[in-house]
């Protein structure tokens, strides 16, 4: 990994064009600045550089310095002599440098580039047809660059292992690996778990497992998505789909307060897979395992579909109206969900302003993996935070509610997505005491609950979400929402409408940003839906620095 | 043919090593005045030590010649990280068994050696990476490096001295890659040997363990002590500018009497080597073809003539015989001296077949990092076999010369080059034997494939 100086520029002479470049970065990525590829398999630029494939050969030269005095060396017009190397050099191991001269574009680069498509086919099997990769496939796209178009190779290709389970979630198929290194370089320097290696040698070279041990740490996944070509799979999307069919649409990770950046792709309103999208200061290329299966609860057994008003009633207007009509004049307690969008929290806390109610939060932690799966296991609690919602430390409980309950005065308890049976929530004392549910899985709570809202994912709506970091994240909608169902943002104005016609507001985002930037030391003051959507917002987070946050240094981020 | 004088061996390195009356134990060794000019080294400036190697213009002997002196220079020295130096023993390029003769018989003179340069370099730690099957050669090392500690030249306090440097035999992983100077570093950190990229990863900067390192032949080191002994300017009298020293040249193949002599630089030419060192060619056999530097060497063709100017310039017009047998003179005839292994091939060799066993060779040995190196190699291995099988095309020629052409250069160590330049030379020089195979081989019914 080479660092690069911040700020800092220097001038190379790309293909002929002054250009200027950042200073210390890698020669491949400089010239993708300049729209020039320099087609490449091994580099990867959050990797170490192996320099193995020899796709990103090109010319350099750096102007000729005297050998005694350091000046450099003028030829007759004045003009600074190049010293061409004669060898072909690989880029991806090619620091820029003041002047250097770069030739991406030449007959010897274009013939390097053909050199190595040969070769990099003659033992390739022709698998396209039915390989996963077909469409996305590097070893695809610059064979139509840079293929001969005909064979020269009428030796037998060599045969390797077809479908070898490297872990529970990866298959591998030997054939098609190039022998990059890339999910080699991947477990060794990001997962921190050495596990992969190659086997036997020249041409024969095999991917593999050490012995003994499986490619099973919760970012095995990452290696399919780093797999330049088709040879790692992801043995749950395996012969699955056709990536051309695939709709892309940039969302976060709800795992854990990490805030990986994601993908989720789907076709006609149904995911078929979550892979993790570029953020060099959140999740640089890499996502959970874990992450990746969550997509899982949109259509799962226990997704709640069907609203539960009156008795038998299912109609989700009705269902709306009567939990307004429970809330309505009653001593409440709002519980929220760090789950919830920062947008959802605003106006869950407005909802709980109107009926004065208090408010309950609970936190989920688990084990901090050092990397992108943090101890806290919500995905806002900080929004929970700049919402305005609270402005204490969630603890993994809500006893605090139980006592409340035990001493009475409650008339009815709202809950948002928590379920509060799992969290010392004592059920005797709920007796007699109307409960309202909005969430989108099956719980104990909501199987208690009297009105059941359905409400949707967040591959279902839009809304901001702010990580560890305090960035706030934007997404998108991947995809509709099941039939009949409503965005919360929506249920929630309605309820709120329905409580106290003066206090509504439109659920429209960029109007509840506005109000949550209008308080005068708001930190989300000047910020607007569409420029965390576009990428993301650090907000100061300082006012709650003495708060007891559980994450650990992980990837991207040190705890105050 | 020439018949003259036979030349006569100058055995420096090789001075005791068959003498019957010698043995490898370190008695023998003191006896013939061993270890003193470790004593007198150590007295030195370390950076004297460096000069003296400098001055004395000796060249790697392990393939690349590059000047020893020089490449001690880049040693970076500012890091303030432990300086390593490491023997490659590994010596498995066809056609050369230099090493493993000072290794058996006189193993006290690389220890010497290695101990003077390790003080030049001031190296912390001294590694002897030794080829896998020399099983022998590492039971002789290791006693070998035990007696010398016991007298004190080796380990604590060498000799009473404030410099301490432990040696130690680290046994090859068994592949000819491991004789790559990255590739051993990579294997002696106990991993692959994949070598490593160039820049960054010098070894004089960035070696073993991302420490500055040196890694030098056996016969190179060897040479350290001769060159302390006699001073640098007196040593680069020996042989020729620029080519100084002596040499220990392998000889192979069909000649009478196959062996190692080890010769001045440039005292004599392949011609006196072939008919006069080695006793000429079998009976009735006439010279096809030699390969002058191991197996990675561009081959020659007997009948070839080699015209062009030398670095003095003077013009020369040479045929196989002629050319002088030290780094230049090779190198001058478009191939290369690399190992001093020379493989001697006459008219009963088929070289297509010669090439076939040459490339299955490097398809074996090729890493497999890089893609033109193990791709190629194994298409080029996959194409003559074929044509040793009864199955060669008139095409192959020039798809071999392609196949090779798109390697040379590309690669991430020499292996490329040592892979891509016998099929290039093959094929350039002997055309008409690939093109007649195919005209004149059938495949024999159930045959065996050759390799
Ligand atoms: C493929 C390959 C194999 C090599 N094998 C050996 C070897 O077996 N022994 C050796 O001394 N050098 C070998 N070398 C050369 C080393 O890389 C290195 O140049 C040498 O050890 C340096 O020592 P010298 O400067 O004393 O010659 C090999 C080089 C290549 C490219
Ligand atoms: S890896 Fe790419 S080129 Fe190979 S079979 Fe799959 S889609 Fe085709
Ligand atoms: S499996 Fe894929 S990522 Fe791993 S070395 Fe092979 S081609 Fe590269
Ligand atoms: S040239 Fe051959 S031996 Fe050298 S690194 Fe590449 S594949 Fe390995
Ligand atoms: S990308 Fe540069 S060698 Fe692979």
């Amino acid at each position: 990994m080479i660092s690069q100086t911040k700020g800092e520029t220097v001038t190379i002479v790309l293909d002929g064009e002054d250009v200027e470049v950042p200073a210390g970065s890698n020669l491949v990525d400089a010239a993708a600045l300049h729209s020039k590829e320099i087609p490449h398999y091994c580099y990867h630029p959050q990797l170490s550089v192996a320099g193995n494939c020899r796709m990103c050969l090109i010319e350099m030269g750096t102007p000729m310095r005297d050998r005694q005095t350091g000046e450099p060396v003028l030829d007759e017009d004045g003009v600074p002599k190049i010293g061409w190397v004669p060898k072909p050099v690989i880029g991806c191991a090619t620091t820029v440098s003041q002047g250097m001269h770069v030739k991406t574009i030449s007959d010897k680069v274009t013939d390097c580039r053909e050199g190595i498509m040969e070769f990099l086919l003659v033992n390739h099997p022709l698998d396209c047809p039915i390989c996963d990769q077909a469409g996305e496939c590097r070893l695809q796209e610059f064979a139509t660059d840079y293929g001969r178009g005909y064979s020269r190779y009428v030796e037998r290709k060599n045969v390797k292992p077809k479908r070898t389970r490297l872990g529970p979630r990866v298959t591998l198929d030997d054939e098609r690996c190039i022998l990059c290194s890339r999910c080699i370089r991947f477990c060794q320097e990001v997962a921190d778990d050495d596990v992969l290696g190659f086997v036997d040698r020249g041409s024969y070279s095999t991917l593999t497992c050490f012995p003994g041990k499986e490619l099973q740490n919760n970012y095995s996944l990452n290696t399919v998505d780093l797999c330049p070509v088709g040879a790692l799979t992801s043995t749950d999307f395996r012969f699955k789909m056709r990536v051309w069919f695939l709709k892309e649409s940039p969302s976060i990770c709800t795992e854990s307060s990490a805030g990986s950046n994601i993908l989720v792709s789907s076709r006609e309103g149904e995911i078929h897979r979550i892979t993790p999208r570029r953020n060099d200061e959140v999740n640089d290329s890499w996502m959970t395992d874990s992450g990746r299966a969550l997509y899982k609860q949109v259509r799962s057994d226990d997704r709640l579909l069907t609203p539960r008003g009156n008795g038998t009633d299912k109609i989700l207007d009705h269902a709306i109206t009567t939990a307004t009509n429970i809330l309505k004049d009653k001593e409440i307690a709002v519980v929220g969900s760090c789950h919830g969008t920062l947008e959802e929290l605003y106006l869950l806390n407005r909802l709980s302003k109107i009926t004065n109610s208090k408010k309950y939060l609970r936190g989920y932690f688990g084990e901090d993996d050092g990397i992108l799966l943090s101890a806290d296991r919500t995905p806002n609690l900080r929004g929970a935070l700049l919402s305005g919602f609270t402005n204490s430390y969630p603890k993994d409980n809500l006893k605090s509610l139980n006592n409340d309950l035990k001493r009475g005065g409650l008339d009815a308890v709202f809950v948002y997505r928590d379920d509060i049976l799992n969290s010392e929530v004592d059920e005797e004392l709920l007796k007699g005491i109307p409960l309202v549910f909005m969430g989108t899985q099956k719980n104990s709570t909501s199987d208690l609950a009297e009105v059941l809202i359905p409400s949707l994912t967040s591959f279902e709506k839009k809304g901001t979400f702010i990580n560890r970091s305090f960035f706030a994240q934007g997404f998108e909608q991947a995809v509709p929402g099941p039939a009949g169902l409503l965005p919360d943002l929506l249920i929630l104005s309605k309820i709120i409408e329905g409580l106290d016609e003066e206090s509504k507001i439109d659920p429209d985002l960029s109007l509840i940003w506005k109000n949550l930037g209008s308080p005068p030391k708001s930190p989300l003051k000047g910020i607007t839906f569409n420029d965390v959507l576009e990428s993301p917002v650090k907000v100061d987070g300082s006012k709650w620095e003495s708060l007891p946050f559980v994450e650990k240094k992980a990837m991207h981020y040190l705890p105050v | 043919m020439i018949s003259k004088k036979i030349p006569k061996e100058r055995r420096i390195i090789l001075k005791n090593a068959d003498d019957p009356s010698y043995s490898n134990k370190i008695s023998c060794y003191l006896k013939r005045g061993g270890y003193k000019t470790l004593k007198k080294s150590l007295k030195k400036k370390p950076e004297q030590i460096g000069e003296e190697v400098l001055k004395s213009g000796v060249r790697g002997r392990g393939g690349a010649g590059f000047p020893t002196g020089m490449k001690w220079k880049f040693l970076d020295r500012k890091s303030g990280k432990p300086i390593y130096l490491v023997c490659n023993a590994d010596e498995s390029e066809p056609g050369t068994f230099k090493d493993r003769q000072i290794i058996h018989k006189d193993p006290h003179q690389l220890i010497e050696g290695m101990m003077i340069s390790a003080f030049a370099i001031q190296a912390k730690q001294a590694f002897i990476y030794i080829r896998a099957e020399f099983f022998e050669g590492a039971k002789i090392l290791e006693r070998a490096i035990q007696e010398a500690k016991d007298r004190g030249f080796c380990g604590d306090n060498i000799l009473g001295s404030e410099y301490s440097c432990d040696l130690v035999v680290h046994r090859g992983a068994g592949a000819y890659i491991c004789g790559e100077e990255t590739g051993l570093i990579e294997s002696l950190e106990g991993k692959r040997p994949n070598p490593r990229i160039k820049p960054p990863y010098f070894p004089a900067v960035l070696g073993l363990y991302q420490c500055p390192t040196i890694v030098n032949n056996v016969e190179t080191l060897c040479n350290v002590i001769h060159i302390m002994d006699m001073g640098g300017e007196k040593f680069s009298q020996i042989g020729k500018p620029n080519n100084t020293g002596t040499r220990i040249w392998c000889v192979s193949g069909q000649v009478k009497n196959p062996g190692y002599f080890e010769f001045e630089c440039g005292a004599l030419t392949m011609g006196e080597m072939i008919y006069d060192v080695c006793g000429g060619l079998l009976p009735g056999r006439t010279l096809q073809a030699v390969i002058p530097g191991g197996s990675s060497a561009k081959v020659l063709r007997a009948d070839e003539r080699f015209k062009g100017t030398l670095k003095d310039g003077s013009e020369f017009d040479w045929g196989i015989e002629d050319i002088p047998l030290d780094f230049d003179g090779p190198m001058s005839a478009g191939t290369m001296s690399g190992s001093g292994g020379i493989v001697v091939m006459d008219n009963t060799v088929d070289m297509v077949e010669a090439m076939a066993n040459i490339n299955a060779f490097y398809a074996h040995e090729s890493c497999g990092q890089c893609t033109p190196c193990r791709e190629g190699s194994l298409w080029m291995k996959k194409i003559t076999t074929r044509m040793c099988s009864g199955d060669a095309r008139e095409e192959d020629a020039d798809l071999l010369l392609s196949v090779a052409n798109q390697i040379e250069g590309r690669t991430i160590c020499a292996f490329g080059e040592a892979a891509a330049w016998p099929t290039q030379s093959f094929v350039k020089k002997f055309r008409k034997d690939f093109l007649k195979k195919a005209k004149t081989q059938k495949r024999k019914k159930n045959s065996f494939q050759l390799i």
